[in-house]
């Protein structure tokens, strides 16, 4: 049998997962939701036709989005994730023990349920007596916290869809309204590959660039995004990414990762020239 | 209101037959379904230029309608509560020059307030009635025109007991309705007729929380923007009549000026639109309702907005409120309306309807979805957040009774000559003169230039106000009636 799962990355390139089977699909209030099994993947998810995560590649995406800020921030006591369902993020947090408070917000809560009952791996995360899921919009939640939290990350991948609101201007100044005076804000930063893809990449370099004093741009290499190629931003209100970086610290927790290192850790931040250039570019525009 | 003819679309419904007949087409338009024109079908569609077609035997014609248009104008009428319903393609604009043309001729006077839409001065210009203007009250406290004050109503009725009828704005752009029921008595009591610009008005017809329509408070016309809150495409309309109203003579009026090639474009989205309404209005009217009152709260919680509601109402000039509109008063944190306007457009990639002095409006409709109401709502945090300032002193609105010597037409036509606006006094004004906004005229074509109008012409360019419709942008000139 010959059963397909395809996905457009441009008008002219298509990625295509050979299935086993389809376990779920639904439509909430937020999204078509859809769960694959696959040989090469796993498991995968799906929203509006688009991967958002699979068994053999989250690993890659969840240990950057959050070992890379922990390595730097030396005191994070109140992490909000914005999005992150699935409950990976809230996984790899759930290692630091100094963490009081991790509030996951995520208005879909279909999408969370979906995620406990065919992903138990990363939602076992969001079983961690520190997580508290708040079933709201984004925007909404950040609106009333002022000086609240060290770290916010926002999972969010899709700066078209129903998460568009979390890749705005309103949205990078209500995250740091939102941080204490040290704070850090990681969140995705899509991929700078294919021309369709550029300009939301630029355009999200552009706000949080002028949100935050200090604000880097890092990636990793994951197989199921566009192009495979995935980038993260660094906002930061006190600590530099690499300057603020104590590989030392990091490493005594003897935290088991299968992507992230402390040589990676600063690797990551070393971009193409065509990535420097058009962050450089997104600087520059209407300063 | 006949629900089961209501799921019907007889304009759609003739154009889906006609797409399935494949007839060959040796008439206009010449582009012919679109083959003639490969760029417009790659911008509009197959599906959108296949039904931009003439009129024709199947499909009736807008001019003389007998078949299918006019089902689809009494199914309109029946769902408006209207005796008859008129298909207008020329905008709200061409529905409400023709009321004013139905109900007056050259010399005959109709009252209406000052804070009119141009569109109704230009249709005096055309048929050369005189214009009777009723002050317009301002809230004190936000600075907007509010509606026509019955007391005034009756002031202007004493004082012209001639005049052929009353013209309201209702709602107004801010959602400002007048006692329509009221006005419409005491209107008919003096054999006036009661003309409604219903521009923001569709939605009352649909929803019996919402302010009185006005078909239902018993106005004699109404002219209704089917494509701002009713969904259809832009310049789609209806005019709406009651049973008092000469239909035959009203549909002559129409004709004086509309096109005869009438987009079906335009009257098919008229149709479903309708069909929509009376199907799902009420429930998605509940929902635009809720989706504004949600996001007034969430912005007066954020402090020093102000988004106002039913509370503004104050029994005459403001005797209800349309909760579907969401107005801010930004002064409070020292911000000009037209400033936060621009700073959801330029920095947080929003767009609302307008922003004046005072206050900024967003339009929610239909099409509204509460995560981009959160996107509204969170981008005013982040503007209070990065660009408050001190409250400085507010430019106060005045308002100046103006003084009507010529009628819009007769100033219209006139010799006029440009002059410098210190050498105007006393002249009779050619133009109009708006300090925009809030776009209510400081003068129309026809009115005596006073020193009181020239001092606050000045003093509102001084406050750095927009000036419009003047020949000279800088209105360091005016137009005038020479003297000979």
């Amino acid at each position: 049998m010959e059963f397909w799962f395809s996905e457009l990355h441009t008008g002219n390139v298509k990625m295509s997962i050979r299935c086993d089977r389809q376990l779920y699909s639904g439509q909430s209030d937020f999204q078509r939701i859809d769960v694959f099994e696959s040989a090469e993947f796993g498991r995968f998810l799906v929203s509006n036709g688009s991967v958002i995560f699979s068994e053999k590649d989250e690993f890659i995406y969840d240990e950057m989005i959050v070992h890379v800020p922990m390595a730097v921030h030396p005191n994070v006591k109140n992490v909000l994730v914005i999005g992150g369902g699935d409950g990976g993020v809230a996984r790899e947090l759930s290692h630091y023990e100094e963490i009081e408070v991790i509030d996951v917000v995520e208005p879909d809560e279909m999408f969370v349920d979906v995620c406990r009952e065919f992903f138990p791996d990363n939602a076992k995360g969001l079983e961690d007596p520190r997580v508290t899921i708040y079933n709201q919009d984004g925007l909404r939640a950040l609106r009333t916290r002022h000086g609240e939290y060290d770290l916010i990350i926002n999972d969010a991948t899709d700066p078209f869809g129903h998460t568009a609101g979390l890749f705005t201007k309103e949205f990078y100044g209500l995250c740091y309204k939102a941080l204490k005076d040290d704070g850090v804000m990681v969140y995705q930063h899509g991929s700078p590959f294919y021309d369709e893809d550029e300009g939301a990449c630029r355009s999200m370099h552009s706000k949080a660039y002028r949100s935050f004093p200090i604000c880097r741009v890092y990636q990793a290499h994951i197989p199921t995004c566009s192009a495979g190629y995935w980038l993260f931003g660094f906002a930061s209100k006190k600590y530099h990414p690499l300057k603020d970086f104590d590989p030392k610290r990091w490493k005594k927790r003897a935290i088991q990762t299968w992507y992230y290192t402390t040589n990676l850790h600063t690797g990551a931040f070393m971009l193409p020239r065509y990535v420097e250039d058009l962050l450089e570019e997104a600087e520059d525009r209407n300063k | 209101m006949d629900l089961e003819k209501q799921k019907h679309a007889p304009v759609y419904e003739a154009l889906q037959r006609l797409r399935r007949q494949r007839v060959v087409p040796f008439d206009v338009p010449g582009h012919k379904r679109g083959r003639g024109n490969p760029e417009l079908v790659q911008l509009l569609g197959e599906q959108c230029v296949g039904i931009d077609v003439n009129s024709m035997k199947p499909l009736d014609n807008l001019c003389h309608p007998v078949s299918v248009i006019l089902d689809a104008e009494n199914l309109a009428a029946d769902a408006f509560g209207a005796a008859h319903a008129f298909f207008m393609v020329g905008g709200t604009t061409s529905a409400v020059q023709s009321m004013i043309l139905s109900a007056c001729k050259a010399g005959e006077k109709i009252i209406v307030p000052r804070n009119v839409h141009k569109s109704v001065i230009n249709a005096m210009v055309l048929c050369g009635a005189v214009p009777v203007y009723v002050n317009p009250d301002v809230q004190p406290r936000i600075g907007i025109a509010l509606g026509m004050e019955l007391s005034q109503l009756e002031q202007a009725i004493h004082a012209n007991p001639d005049a052929v009828a009353v013209f309201v704005n209702n709602p107004t752009y801010y959602g400002i309705c007048s006692d329509l029921r009221a006005i419409v008595n005491l209107a008919h009591a003096h054999n006036m007729l009661v003309l409604v610009d219903e521009a923001h008005g569709t939605h009352f017809y649909f929803n019996d929380t919402l302010p009185v329509s006005g078909m239902a408070a018993g106005a004699d016309m109404a002219a209704v923007s089917m494509h701002k809150s009713g969904g259809s495409l832009t310049q789609s309309s209806l005019l709406l009549l009651n049973s008092s109203v000469n239909e035959g003579y009203v549909k002559q009026i129409i004709n004086l000026t509309q096109t005869t090639s009438a987009s079906y474009l335009l009257m098919s989205s008229l149709d479903i639109s309708r069909r929509n309404l009376a199907q799902r209005g009420e429930v998605s009217f509940a929902k635009v309702m809720s989706m504004a009152e949600y996001a007034r709260e969430e912005i007066n919680a954020i402090g020093g907005y102000y988004a106002y509601g039913r509370e503004i109402c104050n029994g005459t000039s403001a005797f209800d409120y349309d909760v579907t509109k969401l107005s801010v008063y930004t002064r409070d944190i020292g911000l000009a309306g037209i400033e936060v306007y621009d700073l959801l457009r330029d920095e947080y990639d929003i767009q609302i309807e307008f922003g004046d002095i005072g206050n900024i409006l967003a339009y929610i409709s239909i099409g509204d979805r509460i995560q981009d109401i959160e996107r509204l709502v969170g981008a005013l945090a982040d503007i209070k957040r990065l660009y408050a300032k001190d409250n400085t002193g507010m430019l106060s609105l005045e308002y100046i009774p103006p003084k009507v010597v010529a009628t819009p037409q007769k100033a219209f036509y006139a010799k006029k000559e440009m002059l410098p606006l210190e050498d105007t006094h006393g002249r009779i004004c050619a133009e109009f003169v708006m300090c925009y906004p809030p776009g209510i005229p400081i003068l129309a074509p026809g009115e005596i230039i006073t020193k009181d109008i020239l001092a606050y012409i000045r003093y509102a360019k001084e406050k750095g106000c927009s000036m419009q419709g003047t020949e000279d942008p800088d209105v360091n000139k005016l137009n005038v009636l020479t003297e000979d």
